[in-house]
């Protein structure tokens, strides 16, 4: 298993090597040591190779990731998983503010809390929280679904389009066009694959709440002009 | 951008090595922020006597001579600890606004950059490691500091332009983010009487919390305060005597990371400054929430 100590290795050299890993190649399993909150740890990864990451990043850790899954042994600084395409993104600690932002595709989960604006513009990622999240977390957010296992913050969804978002505990407030809405048997089902992939198995779905567009901002409406602000 | 880094002890075991500590966190901000720098340093104050950082662009001229004017002015010894462009005067607790009117009517190229019992600052325009070597950082030893790396956004790249600001005795304010109602509320804090040296946004928050403490507030409520009549982006650190507090917009866009152990409470704009400190690994790290404030006193 190739070791990547970032004391003494550039950053550089590290993405360098992921990024040249071609599709078979035997190198599927990587460490990466003493990262000291280092910016774009592991990003731009287009191959299936699982990336440990040993203490704390910094900005923009697992960026842009397709197929790989990365794994942050510690917290995770701002824009974690940022633009995320597939794959799985993993921080065991904290991620700070826009974790998993604008995402396409694939699996964030944060073992501890996303501080703000988690999820914001997603547009297709899965994010699972065990912990809570921010104010304006799925800020826009367009497709995927976000679950948070603890409380969100202000304005949650505020703007949103089509994203599914599963709260267990309590919602500060909500954003504009942001509602509570009935939660499904599909919407049961699909919660507790999700919980089920992010590994928080004996959380039970039917604890969650789901919130949604209310759709009224979509097209402009002059009785909607507050709502714009 | 800017980076923030600060540092408040509880063990005192430590105390001799602030000065590297702080050296160290700072280095790793420079690309936060590689238009200037600064630090404020606390240590330990001395009964009956104060300090006064005074800063000049002709050091070797204003300096000169500088100790004997202020101590016939004020009629006793004064001692003077020159750091590159800065010295550090030591004079009579009771006679530091008497120190402060002979410098400013008598030096016109001495600019003083705060005062107090334990308070020094030191800052200047340059690379943030170069500025911390310049004034030899890593050697000094106090009970708490606060660093801050600039890049430029509300005034102009200068000496006095650079953080931290102080506005009052032993205060002091660094802020990473920008004001926009800094002007107007200048104007304000002008006609009470404050005194401002540069058109920073970042100076009026300082003289803001000043002005509050002045009329009874502690530095938690001062800062509370902030969060009603200052508008715009912050992350501000603020040192006291005996404190060290944190405070972020509602928005928190700015970027901040504590850590505490035993042995001392941390800010910094990233984890990458705290990452070197001596137990971080088990430390508890956290980011602060928006609009809330956190402040640790001894």
């Amino acid at each position: 298993m190739p070791v990547v100590d970032l004391a003494t290795a550039e950053l550089r050299t590290l993405n360098q090597a992921l990024h040249h890993q071609a599709p078979g190649s035997n190198e599927t399993a990587w460490e990466v040591l003493n990262p000291h909150g280092a910016h774009a740890v592991a990003v731009g990864l287009n191959a299936p190779v699982t990336v440990t990451i040993k203490g704390s990043v910094g900005y923009y850790c697992g960026g842009m990731n397709r197929e790989a899954q990365v794994v942050v042994d510690g917290s995770a600084g701002p824009g974690v998983a940022e633009n995320m395409m597939s794959g799985q993104v993993r921080v065991k600690g904290d991620a700070s503010q826009y974790a998993g932002a604008t995402g396409h595709g694939g699996l964030l989960v944060v073992e501890g809390n996303a501080s703000s604006r988690c999820g914001i513009s997603m547009k297709g990622i899965d994010i699972v929280v065990r912990g809570n999240v921010g104010h304006m977390s799925a800020f826009m957010a367009q497709a995927g679904n976000l679950v948070v296992c603890g409380d969100a913050g202000d304005a949650l969804g505020d703007s949103i389009y089509e994203a599914r978002l599963f709260v267990r505990g309590s919602v500060k407030s909500l954003g504009a066009d942001c509602i509570e809405k009935e939660m499904r048997p599909e919407h049961l089902k699909l919660l507790g694959e999700l919980l089920g992939k992010a590994g928080f198995d004996g959380i039970d779905p039917t604890s969650f709440k789901r919130f949604g567009s209310a759709r009224k901002l979509y097209n402009f409406s002059v009785d909607n002009a507050d709502s714009y602000g | 951008m800017c980076g923030i880094v600060g540092l408040f002890l509880k063990d005192k075991a430590l105390e001799p090595q602030l000065g590297a500590m702080l050296a160290q966190m700072l280095g790793t901000m420079c690309d936060r922020g590689p238009d200037s720098a600064g630090f404020a340093v606390y240590g330990t104050p001395r009964s009956g006597l104060a300090k006064v950082t005074v800063q000049s662009p002709a050091p070797d001229e204003a300096f000169s001579g500088l100790a004997a004017s202020v101590g016939g002015a004020v009629g006793t010894e004064v001692a003077i600890e020159r750091r590159g462009s800065h010295a550090v005067l030591t004079v009579p607790a009771d006679r530091l606004e008497a120190v402060r009117d002979h410098i400013r009517d008598q030096h016109g190229t001495v600019r003083v950059l705060g005062a107090g019992d334990a308070i020094e600052i030191y800052k200047e325009v340059g690379y943030p490691t170069e500025v911390a070597a310049v004034f030899g950082l890593a050697n000094m030893a106090g009970t708490h500091a606060i660093g801050h790396t600039r890049m430029a956004t509300e005034s102009a790249v200068t000496t006095l332009g650079a953080h931290p600001f102080s506005t009052g005795p032993d205060q002091c304010l660094v802020h990473n983010g920008s004001l926009s109602n800094h002007n107007n509320l200048r104007r304000t804090l002008a006609r009470d009487g404050i005194r401002f040296e540069t058109e920073n946004d970042s100076e009026v928050a300082a003289a803001y919390l000043t002005a509050q403490m002045g009329q009874g507030s502690s530095l938690g409520e001062a800062l509370e305060k902030g969060l009603d009549d200052l508008d715009g982006f912050f992350t501000f650190v603020v040192g006291t005597k005996n404190g060290f507090g944190v405070l972020r917009d509602p928005i928190a866009c700015k970027p901040a990371v504590l850590a505490e152990t035993d042995r001392f409470v941390a800010f910094g704009s990233e984890y990458r400054a705290l990452a070197a400190l001596p137990g971080i690994e088990t430390a508890k790290v956290w980011e602060p929430e928006p609009a809330t404030v956190y402040f640790w006193e001894r």
